[in-house]
């Protein structure tokens, strides 16, 4: 299947693409709004800061776009930075808005824990999911970020714990997204693209 | 649940070959970088390092075609750096396939590029990169491959660098490197004890047993290796179901 990573002007889109096409699926970068407007599935990567990223999108004008194509059903990943993005704002912009598809704050990881989250972690399953399918209780996955939504927030479907419970994977609908990165997480990350991938189908 | 301490292993790299030094000099062929990078990745690496030792202006672009065919190997967290001393050459290593880059020398000489770099791609993607030796004066951090004193002490740099954004801190202590003397526990938990950030513990590798104490007593959130992995003396699979064993947290599962 076809699916349309949007490059908003940073992060690392090799490492995406080579990971969902090495499991058969053809990918396209998209920059334009009528190019979201015509995609099928949608992967939003992200990594850097939150106001760069929030930024990205509104001046390619592709914050409409893409609220329409998930309001419309088209399934959607959001990757690390994605997934902070389809929330409403995140402390470390205070003042940007986010894409608002899921009415939290992000706020920053507690002082008492080494900031940013980088390593390997595991997930705690708060409710059935589609991700995390047929991945064994225990696979670590790699995070790196300073930021986190709270895993109190109702769509999560996964926890980490890092200082406080935060939000792993979320899905919503056919919006879905992950706090780590899938396209870094060896084998069981490889396998969440493709829950992904088979979903979307 | 717990974060896993990390293995790492470093490929040092000089025209398309990795290589070893023994203190910083007299350097050894170990192989090609792709086939290296994809033995470790299988093998259950954390991460893996890639620094060019030499980086020398001309060869700047065989490096970046050795990133980018390293970067293929992987389906893990992707580290390159060596010679970067300015914004585009973080970013040419970012865009060739890495996912964070290793300051040095040039950050030292002029620390606004760790914030450069942080405020372009995020603090997780700015490791700072320290050479550390015992002088009489304490802990100094050295530049130029360890060849040249800054003057600066290893614990006060490390501050401020994560101040500047970087966000994590890549610890070799000059005294080990090579040595298989076994880590600078000392020195790493000083570090540790210092910054918000994690620390990886580099130099002088040799036991498992050495990996132990810079998880224990060094407090090390990773830890790197060269020539024990490259000479196959240690697979990182079974370094790893060692330290399980021993009750340190570490990703077995691929």
């Amino acid at each position: 299947m076809k699916v349309s990573i949007i490059d908003y002007g940073a992060g690392n889109l090799p490492s995406v693409e080579r990971a969902l096409g090495s499991l058969g699926a053809e990918t396209e970068c998209v920059t334009r709004p009528e190019e979201i407007a015509a995609a099928s599935a949608l992967v939003l990567p992200g990594v850097g800061h939150f106001s760069a990223f929030v930024t990205g999108l509104h001046k390619r004008n592709l914050t409409a776009a893409l609220r329409n194509a998930i309001a419309g059903g088209v399934p959607i990943l959001g990757i690390c930075l994605g997934l902070q993005a389809m929330f409403s704002s995140s402390a470390e912009a205070p003042g940007e808005q986010g894409l608002d598809l899921i009415h939290e704050n992000v706020q920053a990881l507690p002082s008492n824990v080494k900031s940013p989250h980088i390593g390997w972690n595991q997930l705690r399953r708060l409710r059935k999911n589609i991700l995390l399918r047929e991945i064994p209780e225990g696979a670590y996955f790699y995070f790196a970020h300073s930021y986190a939504a709270a895993a109190s927030e109702p769509h999560t479907a996964a926890a980490c714990d890092h200082g406080f419970p935060f939000a792993a994977v979320v899905e919503k609908d056919n919006l879905m997204a992950v706090q780590f990165h899938p396209e870094k997480s060896g084998e069981v990350g490889s396998r969440v693209l493709r829950n992904f991938l088979e979903w979307a189908q | 649940m717990t974060l896993a301490r990390r293995i790492i292993p470093c490929l040092d790299v000089d025209a398309g070959r990795v290589v070893k030094g023994v203190e910083f000099a007299g350097l050894r062929d170990m192989g090609d970088p792709e086939e290296l990078a994809a033995r470790y990745n299988r093998e259950g690496a954390d991460e893996l390092i890639l620094l060019d030792i030499t980086a020398s202006r001309d060869g700047r672009s065989t490096f970046l075609e050795t990133v980018r065919r390293v970067a293929e190997q992987l389906n893990i967290p992707f580290t390159a750096g060596g010679g970067i001393r300015r914004l585009e050459d973080g970013n040419a290593v970012l865009r060739a396939g890495a996912d964070k880059v290793t300051v040095n020398t040039a950050a030292v000489a002029r620390p606004e590029l760790i914030s450069e770099l942080a405020t372009q791609f995020g603090s997780q993607a700015v490791v700072l990169s320290m050479d550390v030796k015992k002088t009489p004066a304490g802990w100094e951090v050295f530049i130029r491959g360890g060849a040249e004193s800054s003057g600066r002490d290893a614990a006060d740099w490390a501050r401020e660098g994560v101040a500047r954004g970087a966000g994590e801190i890549l610890l070799t202590s000059i005294d080990r490197d090579g040595t298989c003397s076994g880590f600078d526990c000392g020195l790493t938990a000083a570090i540790a004890a210092q910054v918000s950030v994690p620390v990886i513990a580099s130099g002088g590798a040799k036991t498992f047993d050495d990996f132990l104490a810079v998880f224990g007593e060094g407090h090390a959130d990773a830890a790197l290796a060269a020539s024990i992995f490259h000479a196959a003396e240690h697979s990182i699979g079974t370094l790893k179901k060692y330290l399980a064993s021993r009750g340190v947290a570490v990703r077995l599962s691929r």
